[in-house]
């Protein structure tokens, strides 16, 4: 099959990027940022707190993680089921012990049917920032009108209701967005989203409902890369994490405040054969010097005072 | 396609690894190493070729797109750095409309003396389907591009995310390109047959590609390094007999991630510190070559 001749068109072609939402920005460029307490390194857990329907929707995709068998899948359902039960405690408990408070994406749907853990969150002082209803609930730009902001409604209202918080922040399922995401997420007041993974800064993203921030979210360095795509252990996934925490404070140390987004899930980092290790690597990274755990909020706030 | 399909592509004669006539890189060095980092730019929302899709997900393909982006805004600069303390220069396979989009990234990598070839116009551009005329257009676009932006006129090819046509090294040998990075048949340099003019195929990898490394066989940041480690070894120690080429291709986006670049230093520390490698472009590798072996090798 031969080509249109508009495949060798260019409409874009043009100085910087070729669309409106972000200008080009190399981070080398940029004032360097201050943390607060004079921090160089700022560590972001975000851990993700998942529902997965036993009935899967494929509308628009899949999402990572969900069920694989013929119905009922029981295997996957309650795998995934041990993570809201157990594995957040563990996790919950690794950050607690060092005394950090974290981000926590949380489906609407966990809300709704685990109050005690969301009370066990919130009294543990942590971020719940919105992430979809469930993990039926993925967005695309091929979904019909009307049903992402739906479902970014529907998550943000039952989040604020059943926290008495409204959240700030927003991870989409998959970090997988339609062209009209920023702008619905804008719309619906949430300040920051973590699905683009261009930057190791905050940046601000232009949408038509007005800016909104990215926080770009390190899907590279997240446990379900490393360990579940990758298929390395643990012992290297702390290895991973303090290679890069390494590196980041070194840069610091010229080029201003940077951050270290850490990814987890629950129901693969919360195992009794791999927290132990885990559990370590938080320890190792509290005592680092001139570096310190944070929210996504914390993060948006100082780095807002410096714009 | 319309092209008539061949079983044997006729690129070149065998030639077993064993008795190879002796190639001496300078200085007498047995391994020229040459790192190519991939300067690209891919669409957000490219149109359709219907041989290959540009993006795994409906655009906005937001991890796709955004994870190549932090090549341009966060890791070159990470990379580049580290290739310049150790004094590895570049040869950059160029998307070559980042030229338009952001010279910042090209000119920084020309101020490092880096040397450029084409990599197509946007990686999110294939050349599967082109016809001659379209092909033609592509080259001819790329050359003026480059020129126009860095002053180099490009010598070599590889082809955008590696999509070719059976016209493809005919027409860059036509349009004078020296050498090609698209064929993995050796370790040494190989005159290609093609229908006019002169093209080296130089050894580049997609074994040791950074990609490869961390997308096909799921290495970490550590056995990526190691592996680039025991390539060299093994390339500078046959090459004592005859030079070999080692090619590290990467992409900033990958290596230039804060858990990678660390033990990547350590590669370029540990070859810059062996005395066996030539480190060197690939224009220059293509010259020493052409010097040893006449004009129809």
């Amino acid at each position: 099959m031969t080509l249109d001749p508009s495949y060798l068109e260019y409409s874009m072609r043009r100085r910087g990027m070729d669309h409106d939402s972000y200008p080009y920005s190399a981070l080398p460029t940029r004032p360097p940022l201050r943390w607060p307490g004079e921090r160089l390194l700022l560590i972001w857990p975000v851990i993700s707190l998942e529902y997965f329907p036993m009935v899967p929707s494929d509308l628009p995709f899949r999402a990572p993680g969900h069920m694989q068998t013929a119905y009922p899948d029981y295997r996957h359902y309650t795998a995934r089921e041990y993570g809201t039960r157990i594995g957040i405690y563990r996790l919950l408990d690794a950050f607690e012990a060092v005394g950090a408070r974290i981000s926590v994406a949380c489906n609407a749907a966990i809300a709704q049917r685990y109050p005690a853990l969301i009370q066990d969150i919130l009294a543990g002082g942590h971020e719940i920032i919105a992430h979809a209803t469930d993990m039926n609930a993925a967005i695309a730009s091929n979904m019909p009108a009307g049903a992402e902001a739906a479902i970014i409604g529907e998550a943000i209202e039952t989040l604020h209701s059943l926290t008495g918080q409204r959240p700030r922040g927003w991870l989409s399922i998959a970090r997988s967005q339609s062209f009209e995401t920023p702008q619905l997420l804008a719309e619906a007041g949430i300040e920051y989203m973590c699905d683009w993974v261009n930057d190791e800064l905050p940046y601000t993203f232009a949408t038509p409902a007005g800016s909104i921030v990215n926080i770009p979210l390190n899907h590279e360095l997240s446990d379900r890369q490393i360990i579940n795509v990758q298929q390395q252990s643990v012992d290297s996934y702390a290895l991973q994490i303090e290679d890069a925490a390494a590196w980041l404070l070194a840069e610091a140390a010229t080029g201003g405040g940077r951050m270290l987004p850490m990814h987890l899930t629950p129901y693969i980092m919360g195992l009794p054969y791999r927290i132990d290790a885990f559990d370590r690597l938080v320890e190792r990274l509290a005592a680092l010097p001139a570096a310190g755990f944070a929210t996504g909020s914390d993060i948006l706030d100082a780095w807002k005072a410096q714009q | 396609m319309t092209d008539t399909q061949v079983s044997d592509p006729g690129l070149y004669d065998y030639a077993p690894w064993r008795e190879r006539p002796r190639l001496e890189w300078p200085g007498g060095k047995s391994c020229a190493v040459w790192v190519a980092p991939n300067l690209e730019f891919y669409e957000l929302d490219p149109p359709a070729n219907p041989h290959r899709k540009s993006w795994g997900r409906p655009h906005p393909d937001v991890v796709g797109y955004s994870h190549r982006d932090h090549a341009n805004r966060v890791s070159h600069w990470r990379m580049a750095d580290v290739m310049s303390k150790h004094g590895f220069p570049g040869s950059v396979s160029l998307s070559v409309a980042l030229c338009d989009h952001i010279p910042e990234v090209v000119d920084d990598a020309a101020q490092r003396g880096w040397e450029f070839f084409s990599h197509g116009i946007y990686n999110t551009r294939y050349s599967y389907g082109m016809d001659e005329a379209q092909e033609r257009a592509i080259i001819e676009d790329s050359i003026a591009t480059v020129k126009r932006a860095t002053g180099q006129t490009i010598r070599g090819w590889l082809a955008p995310a590696l999509t070719h046509t059976p016209r493809t090294l005919d027409l860059i040998a036509e349009y004078g390109l020296d050498y090609t990075c698209d064929l993995y048949h050796d370790d040494q340099p190989t005159d290609i047959r093609v229908a006019s003019g002169r093209l080296t195929a130089i050894p580049y990898s997609l074994e040791v590609n950074d990609h490869y490394g961390f997308f096909i066989y799921n290495m970490s940041p550590r056995e990526y390094a190691d592996t680039l480690i025991r390539q060299f070894e093994r390339l500078a120690s046959e090459g004592e007999k005859s030079g070999t080429v080692m090619c590290i291709p990467l992409h900033s986006y990958l290596i230039g991630q804060p858990h990678r670049i660390g033990p990547f230093e350590e590669v370029l520390r540990h070859i810059a510190a062996d005395g066996r490698a030539w480190i060197a472009r690939a224009g220059e590798i293509v010259d020493s070559y052409r010097a040893q072996t006449g004009e129809a090798a």
